[in-house]
């Protein structure tokens, strides 16, 4: 579906996109996972045919995009990381309109809105403005209006940032569904909760370059220990503790509220900790995830 | 949802120009549906109260000599034709000002747009063409209104002055765009309209000959593309069409409409791929 090689952006004065190797098939969920500024966003606005790469080859579905944008456009679903809704029309015409500059016929277009209100739970809302909505109700709004062309690939640029978490979580249940029909979908997210929950596989992005790349239980498995065990001192502490501990895990991170120690046998750390006669103010047992994975690679988090 | 193929063109490289920009007729029918009302205040009344205070009533004041007010026979029919290029000028420009930072700026919809099988060049015309819809309209009620004051000699220069206005509005829609999708926020526009659509409202030729202005003002105002509108929309109404001069107003307009539109394009196409 998507193959890229050497792939670069340049703006005026940032390299957002420094060379990357990407390559996603038909039928899995992929995904960028990266703080804000890694060059994510721009990735996706290559691959979504509208932002020239600077250099490198591109090819979606085996085609350029820079020579046959329409063609691959016509087959994409975008889900923008910032609503472009209209948001003086009502939910059924931003549907609507959106179908027709496809060029879906006028009637087929009606059906398929309905279908998808009904998909995303928005069927009483049809006639609501969309200023009226939630910010959940907009974002499923937006998924649907991204699969009223039945898109052959779903590109998704942050799609739960700004929602609750329960918000977040009936997205993710309609992306999951999404996935189970056999939709390719590409996201990008600087969670990595989501990255867990819907990615298949997933590359590891950093000021432009990719860092790591796997499915998120072999990244954990190859750059991180089963557990985590998280240790809260006094304020200004850590830095200083580290040493008493470094030795009692395969590593030890440093954040300025916490030292993470990592092992396999969390409880066994928490307990040698102890035994040193060292006393935190809180502790707790953890598995890895994809965030000690950035951690480590990066050697920093990844929500600043 | 497995892949189909409701969409028609996915064997076209590029999509037509025409094609894509009818696509657009359904998004720009809904703002028309819900925007009219808004627009009959500042598109009606506010050129038909002005007809009434300057051409009527002031205009009663003033002895209608034909030799000095380009050929009208009175001052009503002096300042009706350029009131009618200014109100065309006025609804291009609107047009394409506010509504042209929203799509890119605030509610974003030139984004949606380009996520679709449409092109920059597209939505371009896309609006362009709602533009003359726009001033297609207005035009015609307003000169449909003035029609029984008797300010048209002729019953073929009433068409010819609608014509005026479709070229005279599509050449300020193009080069005022092609200002838009350059400029970052809209205090920019606060400062074109003060600096630069009022000023060539007053001074060109609109509400007086030119010729007032005195040598050195008169030339700068004959170089304003509003003064080739009025001119033109005037030799037209009063029936008193020097045709070298018209066929002048008229390449200087279609000019500036064609340098406009290039420089729209290039614009939008910059502006959306950064």
């Amino acid at each position: 579906m998507i193959k890229a090689r050497g792939l670069r952006k340049s703006f005026a004065e940032v390299e957002a996109v420094r060379g990357i190797d990407v390559d996603v098939r038909r039928g899995e969920a992929f995904g960028f996972l990266g703080p804000n500024g890694a060059g994510k966003s721009s990735t996706m606005r290559m691959i979504a045919a509208v932002s020239p790469p600077t250099d490198g080859s591109l090819e979606i579905f085996g085609l350029d995009p820079t020579s046959h944008g329409a063609r691959i456009r016509s087959r994409l679903g975008v889900c923008p990381q910032q609503d472009t809704l209209d948001t003086e029309l009502n939910v059924f015409d931003n549907l609507y309109i959106y179908g027709r500059y496809f060029g879906i016929p006028r009637a087929t277009v009606r059906d398929k809105a309905a279908e998808l209100l009904e998909f995303v739970q928005l069927t009483e809302k049809a006639k609501s403005r969309v200023e009226e909505l939630s910010g959940g109700m907009k974002r499923r709004l937006t998924i649907a209006r991204s699969l009223i062309n039945s898109p052959d690939l779903l590109l998704l640029d942050e799609p739960t940032t700004g929602l609750d978490p329960q918000a977040r979580h009936v997205v993710w249940d309609r992306l999951f569904r999404l996935k189970q029909q056999g939709v390719t979908l590409v996201l990008t997210t600087h969670y990595m909760d989501e990255a867990e929950q819907l990615c298949d596989r997933l590359v590891v992005m950093d000021k432009g370059v990719i860092v790591a790349e796997g499915s998120p239980l072999d990244l954990i498995s190859h750059h991180s220990t089963r557990e985590v065990a998280e240790l809260r001192f006094g304020v200004g502490e850590h830095e200083a503790l580290a040493d008493q501990v470094h030795d009692l895990g395969e590593r030890v991170e440093v954040l300025p509220d916490r030292l993470l120690v990592y092992s396999d046998d969390g409880e066994e750390t928490i307990a040698k900790v102890h035994e040193r006669g060292l006393s935190p103010i809180a502790v707790l047992v953890r598995r890895s995830t994809l965030e000690d994975v950035f951690l480590r690679l990066t050697g920093r988090t990844l929500v600043d | 949802m497995a892949p189909s193929t409701i969409t028609p063109e996915r064997d076209q490289a590029r999509l037509s120009l025409v094609e894509g920009t009818l696509r657009q007729f359904d998004y720009w029918w809904t703002v028309y549906r819900r925007t009219w009302q808004g627009t009959l205040v500042s598109s009606f009344f506010t050129p038909v109260f002005y007809v009434l205070a300057m051409g009527v009533l002031l205009g009663g004041f003033i002895e209608g000599d034909p030799a000095r007010l380009d050929g009208a026979t009175s001052y009503l029919a002096f300042v009706v034709p350029g009131l009618i290029a200014a109100q065309t000028m006025q609804t291009a420009i609107g047009e394409v000002t506010f509504p042209v930072m929203g799509l890119i700026k605030w509610h974003r919809g030139y984004y949606a747009m380009i996520a679709t099988p449409l092109a920059p060049v597209h939505l371009v015309a896309g609006t362009l063409m709602f533009t003359l819809f726009r001033v297609a309209t207005t035009a015609a009620v307003f000169i449909a209104v003035l029609v029984p004051f008797g300010v048209f000699v002729t019953w073929w220069g009433v068409i010819a002055v609608f014509g005026v206005q479709v070229l005279l509005g599509m050449a300020f829609a193009t080069v005022t765009y092609a200002f838009s999708v350059r400029v970052q926020g809209d205090e920019a526009f606060g400062v074109f309209f003060r600096l630069v659509v009022f000023p060539l409202f007053l001074f060109s030729g609109a509400f007086f000959p030119i010729d007032n202005l005195g040598p050195v003002l008169s030339w700068a105002a004959r170089l304003t593309p509003l003064w080739h509108g009025v001119n033109l929309s005037r030799m037209f109404s009063v029936d008193n069409v020097d045709w070298s001069l018209a066929a002048i107003h008229v390449m200087v307009l279609t000019a500036l409409m064609l340098v406009g539109w290039r420089l729209a394009v290039a614009g939008l196409v910059r502006r959306l791929a950064d």
